[in-house]
């Protein structure tokens, strides 16, 4: 195995970096490939509440990088899904805690023992942001519709080209396609051409994301839900496979336009 | 906030129109480091250097961000004065 290294991104704080992280984690990881996932917001981990595996840490990556455990110590098999796990980050530790290069030092530790790699970035553009990316093979950045959500994408999205990652390919979460409909929120062409980025995803709004949350069960392991199946689809273009994008009811013509225009996911 | 804008703009100014075109500005100076301002003296002091070699009209000289894909241009349009007129002046 060779895993490939995924960053979720976006800059922006609340947009849905770790809900994404967890849920294409837990669609590959279904359709069974090996999966560690490694939540690199030191000082704010979440990705364990969000993966309802938060009464099992032991060891964190600060405890890993630091030689107090051995890497496996550290890695979290999630019981319902035996090809997931989680590299927790330390709560009481700050980003300062890792670099860049122990990032890529840990990743290239774990490559042979995977198939992937999903890193959940913390939001800002510091040190966490780039020890998050240092040892990205792809890095995906979402963005909501959002003004503030866009623009900081953009800023991520240009960071990303400068660490030489790029091109990112970008999530848009949370679509409201009634709301484009009306006229009061950025559809999916606008963002794209304001962003100039590949898309790979689209999330429409989706209540059952908060009750899935609440549970900690990833909602992309839910058969019926419109965000667990892009979430599963987004996992199958990441994985090379050309599918075409959820019909989102008024948004059909030009998906299904944007579904040719991407290029087939991985390399 | 959409409503009372829409009846400060009018009706067909829907908020995500306003939405994309704020972004186009705002992310053309994030994206070169560049303010209003600056670009406004870019363009004066360049309407002063070329104005030393060849008569153009102020008023007419278009100095603009463009976008393509990722990268920013700086486009500069100068129409020239005819030359015919400068001599009769």
């Amino acid at each position: 195995m060779a895993a490939k290294v995924v960053t979720v991104t976006s800059g922006k704080g609340g947009v849905g970096k770790t809900t994404a992280t967890a849920n294409l984690a837990a669609a590959l990881a279904a359709d069974g490939d090996k999966v560690v996932c490694v939540d690199t917001d030191i000082g704010l981990r979440n990705l364990d509440v969000v993966l309802g595996l938060e009464n099992r840490i032991v060891y964190d990556l600060v405890d890993v990088i630091e030689g107090r455990c051995r890497l496996r110590q550290a890695m979290i098999r999630d019981k319902r899904l035996p090809e997931l796990h989680l590299i927790p980050a330390a709560q009481t530790r700050d980003k300062s805690a890792v670099s860049p290069s122990d990032m890529v030092r840990l990743c290239d530790e774990l490559r042979s023992e995977c198939d992937w790699i999903l890193i959940d970035s913390p939001a800002g553009i510091e040190r966490g942001f780039r020890n998050a990316v240092a040892p990205a093979d792809v890095v995906i950045v979402i963005t909501n519709p959002e003004v503030s959500a866009v623009r900081d994408a953009d800023r991520i999205i240009g960071l990303v080209e400068a660490e030489e990652k790029g091109p990112a390919r970008l999530v848009i979460n949370r679509l409201r396609p009634e709301m484009v409909k009306r006229g009061d929120m950025l559809g999916i062409d606008d963002i794209l051409e304001l962003l100039a980025v590949d898309l790979i995803g689209v999330i429409p709004e989706d209540e059952n994301v908060v009750t899935s949350t609440n549970r900690g069960m990833p909602i992309s392991l839910d058969g019926k839900t419109k965000a667990g199946q892009a979430f599963r689809n987004i996992a199958r273009r990441l994985k090379g496979e050309e599918v075409p994008f959820l019909n989102l009811e008024e948004q059909g013509g030009f998906l299904g336009r944007l579904a040719r225009m991407i290029r087939p996911g991985g390399d | 906030m959409s409503g009372f804008l829409e009846r400060v703009f009018g009706r067909d100014r829907k908020s995500a129109n306003q939405a994309k075109e704020r972004l186009k500005l705002v992310l053309i100076h994030d994206r070169t480091d560049m303010s209003p301002g600056t670009l406004s003296s870019l363009k004066d002091e360049l309407i002063q250097v070329i104005s030393r070699y060849v008569e153009i009209d102020p008023e007419a000289v278009r100095i603009e961000m463009e976008q393509e894909g990722r990268e920013q241009r700086l486009v500069a349009d100068i129409p020239l004065r005819p030359a015919v007129r400068r001599r009769a002046r």
